[in-house]
């Protein structure tokens, strides 16, 4: 450190550059694995910043659905019959299969990132696949149930009707009939029904393709190796794409369905 | 060192004998797709800072427009749908594309992870994804200028945006939400380098301050764009099937837009000033040769502008009909959120004091930032005053008070901050007097044209406005004059940093004799920053210690 | 405000003849203007304290001066003075502006109301005498004036810089703003909120007559038909006083009287019945059941133009008595006695 050169000076050399502090630093001796990333000290620190950054990530899709929420808990307070009513064309067998079908991919997650912790590549692959197959299923529910609305002309736009709900004796149902101008207001709970449901299944599309990315690395070995990182962040995704529904389930489908007369 | 007291304290090597460094981050690789593809933080900093330089000026031009045709009282120049679109593209290139990533892109993303003392931001990659989403939401917004422009505004006020306008809406709707990303992706970045990537004795309070605005900042980034993001992309869901979340005629509610608009375009005012405050903090310092005046409370009000920012929203409301109590609650908050911007002011002044202070082309810059903040800030007290706001909102006082806190002061910043750590950024230095020059001439155009605005607001002129009444027309004219000059004073750097790449002199690692842990590297740096990783035994700004090691390198070399 | 009246004239006068400030033709404008300059005075000082210690610094503490800078840490005491002292202006600042707010945006009981509708790029005035403008508007000084203002399409805000007013007119709900003319003259009307391509074009001069100028004016205008009694006919040509008759039988309930009066709805909430009320009543009837009442009422969204509802809100406003429905249902069943019903509403009518 005493041959440093000012730092006025000029070198032609940059390995002559002292770190600013004359202290000594101790390198941290220690295997590094191919997954390590230049710039980080130790892995331990990549491990955290990488957890971290996913915990941001999350928060700011928060925030996102918060918007949505927000405009929800508006219009629901706003067009509460309308809301009561058009919540009860959807089907809550159907939801209820979905939730816990979600809950099972998530618990194959969970189960998936047990498996690369304790590196067993054969598990770590099934329990990917399994999860894949639940999210699979999920979308197949929804794509059922979008289709359902599609029939009864009740997708928000040009071809949205109000029928079933100004004359619901017509369609064999029991509710009491809206005014019609209450029943315009269906729209809007359908148009928050498919943009946030919507924006849910976009997240599981964009989960399934990682997975699929995942699965792949994990049958070359890539989490088994004590690198699980990557596992981990995904399974804190698709944790949070499973408590988002577990927030959709019961604002759109349960909440006050019959309410008392 | 130079011994003789002079006026500066600028010192460089021998010319003579002076090189640029060997290896450094700029020569490392060769060739564009090494640019393309870097992971180097450094390089993606220089990348923003060509994009961005860009789209100023782009916006920059869209401004010289508008100023030209409002020259005379009558619509001469252009349409009244093309004026629309130059103020509407001007406010959209200028906020998103340019102000939003100036200082944290550029300055943010080279200096943060050499401040701390690492190698890299702790995502490289998704850093340079930041950078390539920011490309794409620009190509976004030029491809609708391309196409004929979009003339919503920058607010994309409901319902106009939804149902009355024949513009490209959502193409220029696409690209902010795309941009949006490119921000959150670069305040995820820096949060989570500046909580798990600071060298060993980095403590918090350690970091400098342009670190702690630049957190401030990330934090407001990474919960306020996703809100804006959702608001859009409902405009263009309602835009592109007509669904009514907006649309009163179907029960929707045009307010609840402004809400969700303004929760992040409030916080956005923050995000695009708070980066700048940091580099003020470091410019004082270094060429006052003193520690900035109440470390704490300086690093404190950053957090504090950006908590209380989330919290104002509403205040771009006032006129709209919402409940007076609310609008109570929203000005008694916009009064809070002035103190810590005043707390920050006058420790900056008082850094001045017994400082041993010299006039370099950053620190004139950061005089002018002060100054021009300072009206800025306290103009906007004006706007947070309920009554008051009633007759100056959405006249050319709100144009002026913006253009001081984002012109005045933002962009004062920038360039302060640009030639502060230029030598650091190519290893050259910029010509002083001409720079000077450029310094005065961008405070006086800027007074020039803006200080006309704030009496035309007082008037009564409305903002956005094509043509307006005749008795305006002076203070008009003063304003377009100003605008000129001006342009000059933006000019002139473009064509002298140009030039200093290849003429400059020869920096050294550390030219201004700052205390930060980037000039106690070569300039330009190496690719990995260190070349052993820093120990932080002190803290920031602090003179003695360089005094120091200085003194300790000269007398062993000597 | 604590400025002598003589100063404060002097000064007013020279603004105004400099053409740095606008006449001041309301009775609000001397306390907007009060605040402003108030506020003028704090960021004159605030900028020159700025000013003066970066100068003072600069100069005292310039490196061929002083060569070596001395250390200090901070101070409480001084942080806490800046703290505290920016503070207490600014809290002056958010009382002073609140007050100010109530005061423009609160009406005075007498004031006489006037409709304004704005769509793309025109604003229409409508004298509750039935006297239309387009982009214009007559006042009388010395009379506090209400606008009741919606848009029929996009934001659009009212702005008379004269008056020191402005309010967003929004569409689909009534938004108010008053003012009371005190110097006769004409003066800019703005539109301030962006509204697309003719956001400049839409202007207009509100001319301000002595009230006896307003009068004539008044007469001259008419057209004949007053806003209550456009009201009327659209109430019989849409078939209203079909349900609406007064009769103790009828479907729908009796609207006399009942403007300013608090109803009892069906999900048992109390409302006050406001030209907004109406307004929603008619497009959105199911949201405003009263009690004792079936949800039967269509709604009359998109079918009547915002210039319609106007006329029935001021129609029903003005409505004392049944007396006229019955008259008109009488003309079409002439059979039928016309039974003198006693008004229900206690309020009393606010009229100009």
């Amino acid at each position: 450190m005493d041959n440093a050169i000012t730092s006025t000076g000029m070198t032609t050399d940059p390995t002559l550059y002292p770190p600013y502090t004359p202290a000594v630093h101790e390198e941290h001796e220690h295997a590094v694995l191919p997954q390590h990333r230049h710039h980080f000290e130790t892995e331990e620190q990549q491990r955290e910043a990488g957890s971290f950054g996913m915990w941001l990530f999350l928060l700011t899709e928060i925030m996102f659905f918060g918007g949505m929420f927000f405009a929800y808990l508006l219009y629901r307070n706003w067009y509460y019959e309308a809301f009561v009513v058009a919540s009860n064309q959807l089907s809550v067998p159907l939801g209820a299969v979905n939730t816990a079908i979600l809950i099972t991919s998530g618990f194959c997650m969970a189960l998936g990132v047990w498996a690369a912790e304790v590196r067993q590549k054969g598990l770590l692959v099934v329990m990917l696949l399994l999860t894949t197959f639940f999210g699979f299923i999920f979308l197949g529910v929804k794509a059922d149930e979008y289709h359902e609305k599609y029939e009864k002309h009740h997708i928000p736009g040009a071809s949205f009707s109000t029928a079933m709900f100004v004359n619901p004796a017509a369609y064999g149902l029991k509710e009491d009939p809206l005014s019609p101008d209450m029943a315009q207001k269906t729209q809007i709970f359908f148009f928050l029904y498919f943009a946030m449901t919507g924006m849910h299944a976009l997240h599981m599309i964009i989960g399934i393709g990682i997975l699929a990315w995942l699965t792949l690395r994990a049958h070359r070995g890539d989490f088994t190796s004590g690198y699980v990182a990557p596992i981990e962040n995904f399974g804190l995704y698709w944790h949070f794409v499973d408590i988002v529904w577990i927030f959709l389930f019961p604002l759109l489908y349960l909440i006050n369905r019959h309410p008392l007369k | 060192m130079s011994t003789a007291i002079g006026n500066t304290i600028v010192s460089l090597p021998d010319q003579s004998t002076a090189r640029l460094p060997k290896r450094n981050y700029i020569n490392n690789e060769h060739g564009l797709l090494s640019w393309l593809l870097t992971g180097d933080h450094k390089r993606i900093a220089i990348l923003y800072l060509i994009s961005i330089t860009f789209f100023f000026f782009i916006g920059g031009a869209f401004a010289g427009l508008i100023r030209l045709e409002l020259l005379t009282p009558q619509p001469d120049l252009v349409s009244s749908d093309t004026y629309n679109k130059f103020f509407s593209m001007h406010g959209i290139i200028m906020i998103f594309l340019f102000l939003v990533p100036s200082v944290p892109a550029t300055l943010g993303n080279f200096l943060i992870p050499i401040m701390l003392g690492a190698k890299d931001l702790a995502f490289p990659k998704i850093n340079l994804l930041s950078w390539y989403l920011y490309v794409i939401g620009g190509l976004f917004t030029l491809t609708a200028l391309v196409l004929g422009g979009v003339d919503t505004g920058w607010t994309f006020t409901t319902p106009l945006s939804t149902h009355y306008l024949n513009t490209h809406v959502i193409t220029t709707a696409m690209g902010i939400f795309v941009a949006g990303f490119a921000s959150i992706f670069t305040g995820l970045n820096f949060i989570v380098t500046i909580h798990r990537m600071r060298c060993p004795g980095m403590t918090w309070f350690r970091m400098p301050l342009f670190v702690w605005s630049h957190y401030a900042a990330s934090l407001l980034m990474v919960l306020g764009t996703p809100v804006l993001a959702i608001a859009l992309v409902l405009v263009a869901l309602e835009r592109t099937f007509g669904i009514g979340v907006f649309d009163p005629t179907k029960g929707g509610d045009p307010l609840l837009f402004q809400h969700l608009f303004w929760f992040y375009s409030h916080p956005a005012v923050y995000i695009m000033i708070l980066p700048g405050m940091g580099v003020i903090s470091e410019v004082i310092s270094t060429f006052s040769r003193k520690r900035v005046f109440g470390y704490t409370a300086v690093a404190f009000s950053s957090v504090a502008i950006a908590l209380f920012g989330f919290f104002v929203w509403e205040h771009h409301m006032f006129i709209m009909g919402v409940s007076n109590y609310s609008a109570l609650v929203f000005s008694l908050l916009t009064m809070l959120v002035a103190v810590p911007s005043a707390i920050k002011i006058f420790n900056w002044a008082f850094t001045l004091q017994k400082g041993s202070i010299t006039f370099e082309t950053p620190m004139l810059y950061a005089f002018g930032f002060m100054g021009l903040f300072t009206i800025g800030g306290l103009t906007g007290v004006f706007l947070g005053s309920l009554g008051m706001d009633i007759h100056l909102t959405e006249t050319y006082f709100i144009v002026a008070h913006f253009h001081f806190v984002m012109v005045g002061g933002m962009l004062m910043a920038f360039l302060a901050g640009i030639h502060f750590w230029w030598p650091k950024m190519t290893g050259r230095m910029y010509p002083e007097s001409l720079s000077k020059l450029a310094a005065v001439t961008t405070f006086i155009g800027f007074n020039l044209t803006f200080m006309p605005q704030f009496i035309l607001g007082y008037l009564g002129m409305p903002r956005r406005y094509h043509s307006y009444p005749p008795e305006f027309q002076v203070l008009n004219v003063l304003s377009t004059a100003g605008a000129t000059v001006l342009g000059v004073g933006y000019m002139l750097p473009l064509l002298y940093l140009g030039w200093s790449l290849k003429y400059g002199a020869i920096a050294g690692n550390n030219p201004w004799q700052a205390t930060g842990l980037e000039w106690q590297i070569q300039s330009p740096p190496l690719t990995e920053n260190f070349v052993e990783t820093p120990i932080m035994d002190h803290e920031a700004y602090d003179y003695e210690w360089l005094a120091n090691k200085t003194k300790h390198e000269v007398t062993t070399v000597g | 405000m604590g400025l002598s009246p003589v100063l404060w004239e002097f000064l007013v006068k020279w603004l105004h003849n400099s053409a740095l400030f606008p006449a001041e033709a309301s009775g609000i404008s001397p306390y907007v203007d009060a605040l402003y300059v108030f506020l003028l005075l704090m960021t004159i000082v605030g900028t020159a304290l700025v000013a003066v210690l970066l100068l003072v610094f600069s100069i005292r503490y310039r490196r061929e001066k002083n060569p070596v800078a001395t250390q200090i840490e901070g101070s409480t005491l001084l942080e806490a003075t800046w703290t505290i002292i920016p503070l207490a202006i600014f809290l002056v600042t958010f009382v002073w502006g609140a007050l100010l707010y109530f005061r423009i945006y609160n009406p005075p009981t007498n004031a006489m109301n006037i409709y304004v509708v704005g769509k793309q790029w025109m604003w229409k005035a409508e004298h509750p005498g039935g006297q239309h403008e387009i982009n214009a508007l007559h006042v009388p000084t010395g009379q506090p004036v209400q606008l009741t203002m919606i848009s029929q399409d996009v934001f659009h805000s009212f702005s008379i810089p004269d008056f020191r007013i402005k309010r967003e007119v929004i569409p689909g709900r009534y938004s108010t703003v008053w003012f009371e003319p005190t110097q006769v003259g004409t003066y800019h009307i703005f539109c301030t909120q962006y509204c697309g391509t003719q956001h400049s074009g839409m202007i207009g001069e509100v001319t301000v007559l002595t009230p006896e100028d307003y009068k004539k004016w008044l007469a001259q205008s008419n057209s004949g038909m007053s806003l209550a009694q456009n009201g009327e006919r659209l109430f019989a040509s849409m078939g209203c006083n079909s349900c609406h008759s007064g009769n103790a039988a009828a479907r729908g309930p009796n609207l006399a009287g009942v403007y300013g009066s608090r109803l009892t709805l069906t999900d048992g909430s109390q409302v006050l019945v406001n030209d907004a009320y109406i307004r929603d009543a008619i497009l959105n009837p199911s949201q405003h059941v009263t009690a004792g009442f079936a949800p039967i009422m269509p709604t009359y969204q998109g079918q009547i133009s915002e210039d319609g509802l106007i006329d029935l809100v001021e129609y029903i406003k003005d409505m004392q008595s049944n007396y006229r429905i019955q008259q008109t249902l009488v003309t079409s069943e002439s059979n039928q006695a016309a039974p003198t019903t006693p008004t229900q509403g206690t309020t009393e009518m606010v009229k100009p």
